[in-house]
């Protein structure tokens, strides 16, 4: 992906707390960051289009949804089994993020994280006994771990400077 | 929040529109006029009921680094440690958990080589181990939550 110029980055700033709501959002950003509107729908059109904007639009407290159980579902897949069976978790329907982590041992021998919202613990250890089904015997191991308290939640905060030089990663 | 709510947290998690008056073409999508739509999303964001409401940005895509941390933080010292954590600007979210390993949280930086720095700067605080589980592979992301 192509590094953010200076004016992305102007636009990322701008944006990243939210949309403004005033009838025309873009050309309200577009004022505050020198930018005509058809200007800022193109780039972050763009933006969209290479994934650097993973949607636009609502992000729910998902607590207030009535989904309070929160549960990071973490496995030990023989690491052969997890390019064929994590995209295979990852496509369960109630599977919001999942990703291949390293294991930590001895702390943490799991290297793959699933995390499940439902609205009771009861549904989600449903949730996890069928990704036990989907995995199989390649999990030699696992456990849930539900969250009891959020203590910060943030956006990424960019500033408007560039931290480094760009380069092309 | 009420049915008009529900269908619109549930509708609108996703393709806002990228046109000059999106609030008024996702309102006629929904039913609703601009005006109404607009008051609806103020008070949802007031309320808490929403957390934001734009875009949803990739930190790594945009060249910046991301890390999932995990720490055993004694219970008697828990609150102070959880405060040191998010002192640190970079901690994004950062949740309690279940676990011998009870403090979980996401660090994002801009600068890659930054990610260690923060790391270390919060074991050096709290005389505590930090465990870093940055990502390696990523299967799925994206929930639509039912509202």
């Amino acid at each position: 992906m192509r590094t953010l110029d200076a004016i992305d980055r102007r636009l990322v700033a701008a944006t990243q707390a939210g949309l403004p709501l005033t009838p025309r959002p873009y050309a309200t950003v577009g004022a505050a960051v020198g930018l005509a509107e058809a200007a800022v729908i193109a780039r972050l059109t763009r933006l969209l289009e290479t994934g650097a904007i993973r949607r636009i639009g609502a992000v729910p407290n998902h607590y207030r949804l009535g989904y309070r159980a929160n549960g990071m579902s973490v496995w030990d897949v023989e690491d052969a089994a997890l390019a064929e069976l994590g995209p295979r978790v990852g496509a369960l329907p109630f599977v919001s993020h999942c990703y291949r982590r390293p294991r930590r041992p001895p702390l943490w021998p799991y290297n793959l994280f699933a995390m499940v919202h439902a609205k009771s613990r009861g549904d989600v250890a449903a949730q996890v006994a069928e990704i036990a089904r989907v995995l199989g015997p390649a999990a030699r191991g696992h456990d849930v771990l539900y969250s009891s308290r959020i203590l910060k939640k943030t956006g990424l905060r960019i500033t408007e400077t560039p931290a480094r030089e760009p380069c092309s990663a | 929040m009420d049915a008009i709510d529900r269908r619109i947290v549930g509708a609108l998690q996703g393709g806002f529109p990228l046109t000059p008056r999106p609030y008024a073409d996702a309102a006629e999508a929904l039913g609703l006029d601009e005006a109404a739509l607009m008051a609806r999303l103020r008070r949802l964001l007031a309320d808490g009921d929403l957390t934001r409401f734009g875009p949803l940005y990739d930190a790594e895509k945009l060249g910046g680094a991301v890390t999932l941390a995990a720490m055993a933080v004694p219970e008697d010292r828990f609150e102070a440690v959880a405060e040191a954590v998010n002192a640190h600007p970079e901690v994004a979210h950062n949740y309690r958990r279940e676990h011998a390993l009870n403090l979980w949280f996401v660090v994002a930086c801009e600068r890659p080589e930054r990610i260690a720095e923060v790391l270390d700067a919060i074991a050096a605080e709290t005389g505590l181990e930090v465990l870093d589980l940055p990502k390696r592979d990523e299967y799925f992301i994206g929930l639509r939550l039912e509202a």
